[in-house]
């Protein structure tokens, strides 16, 4: 038995179309990819540029990252039509993942309990 | 008995029963990889101005694995959608590749710990004379004038002494390193220095500073995800494979599953790389 099966049979008609959607789909994969690669180049281009200010050096690579994460996300892992359970899922993460960050800022403060006794 | 929704929705959720469950997994996983990612900055913003340090890392190699990853991530979603349009060949194709980025990444990293392993930070005496062998093949003698740090990657254990490729330390120069493009016009020459010169040295392992001990714990854990996908999509590329004769739809959705977990794993990547590599 071949390995590749017939992409027309009982259901030719839906399975073409099926198909045809797929095909735009792996068009919009292969853009994500070269986006991909031409956010890595100017990532690298950035660092190798003698930019003087420390935070811009941070903010530049991690808002590319973000762009590069978003993408990745976004289409590969299909987040753009994904259902409701996930999103609600995705929600819950992200709010703890923000408390937790949160708490990562506060505790650098002066201010913050963490310093009382010293 | 027959586990109910590997291939149907359920009514509540409108999913089948794994997604549900790799999305759980990976909202475990964003909790957990958060936590270091955390503590890098707790490390790094605590630590005192100019004692993180910059340019340790080798950028060509961290992009190369970055480009890797890269591709890997559009063949495990390549391999799905081939499997979607019933080209069992193609997805064949697609995961091998997949499995060879795998190892690649794997391959370079490793090359990359074996780096760090050999790269040494000397303490050296004062009154110390080094023989320096510079890239023009100039050679001078170099009398510390106090006790100073001598750091590269070891070459050679002599009898007597250690050759080493890099550069002695100057503290106040090493405090204006703030950039990794600074650290990355330091010039290093060929080095020698006696064993008696020396009173203490110590590679770049997790233990000798904060910095390489986040980038092990961090690097080393996003690895073992790495190894950890390609042995769920290696079994389903050739023992698992199977089932796509006699389920091809509950086989889709295993490779649907795996493939969610990949791409979190360069997903992950995509933030480490310029964190540790670049800033």
């Amino acid at each position: 038995m071949s390995d590749k099966h017939d992409a027309q049979g009982a259901h030719g008609t839906h399975d073409a179309h099926d198909a045809h959607d797929f095909k735009q789909h792996v068009r919009r994969y292969l853009f994500v990819f070269y986006a991909l690669i031409v956010g890595t180049v100017i990532t690298v281009a950035a660092s190798w540029a003698h930019i003087d200010s420390v935070a811009l050096t941070v903010a530049i690579a991690l808002f590319i990252a973000c762009i590069k994460g978003f993408l990745v996300a976004g289409y590969f892992m299909h987040l753009m039509s994904e259902r409701k359970m996930i999103y609600g899922i995705l929600l819950a993460t992200a709010f703890f993942f923000a408390g937790l960050m949160y708490l990562t800022i506060w505790s650098m403060q002066p201010t913050s309990l963490v310093h009382m006794n010293q | 008995m027959e586990i109910p929704y590997t291939t149907e929705p359920r009514e509540d959720t409108g999913l089948f029963n794994a997604k549900v469950g790799i999305w759980l997994f990976l909202a475990s996983e964003v909790m957990l990889f958060g936590a270091l990612f955390s503590s890098y900055i707790l490390l790094r913003v605590g630590a005192e101005p100019g004692a993180w340090p910059h340019g340790l890392l080798n950028i060509p190699l961290g992009m190369t694995n970055t480009i890797v990853l890269i591709v890997s991530s559009i063949t495990v979603v390549m391999a799905w959608a081939s499997l979607k349009m019933k080209d069992f060949a193609k997805f064949k194709m697609f995961q091998s590749i997949t499995l060879l980025c795998a190892m690649i990444f794997v391959g370079i990293k490793s090359y990359e710990y074996h780096d760090k392993f050999t790269h040494y930070e000397f303490q050296v005496k004062n009154g110390a004379v080094l023989e320096v062998h510079d890239e023009n093949g100039g050679h001078h003698e170099l009398q510390l004038k106090t006790d100073s740090v001598l750091d590269g990657h070891l070459l050679e254990t002599t009898e007597d002494g250690y050759v080493v490729h890099g550069h002695v330390i100057d503290p106040q120069a090493q405090a204006a390193v703030t950039h990794a493009w600074q650290a990355r016009e330091i010039k290093e020459d060929h080095i020698t220095v006696k064993k008696s010169d020396v009173t203490y040295k110590e590679n770049y392992g997790p233990w000798h500073n904060t910095y390489m001990a986040i980038y092990f714990t961090l690097t080393g854990l996003h690895a073992l995800h790495v190894i950890g996908g390609a042995l769920v999509i290696g079994f389903l590329w050739g023992p698992g494979a199977g089932m796509w004769k006699t389920d091809p739809e509950r086989y889709t959705n295993r490779i649907e599953i795996s493939g969610l977990f990949w791409h979190f794993v360069d997903l992950v990547w995509i933030f480490l790389f310029p964190v540790l590599y670049l800033l």
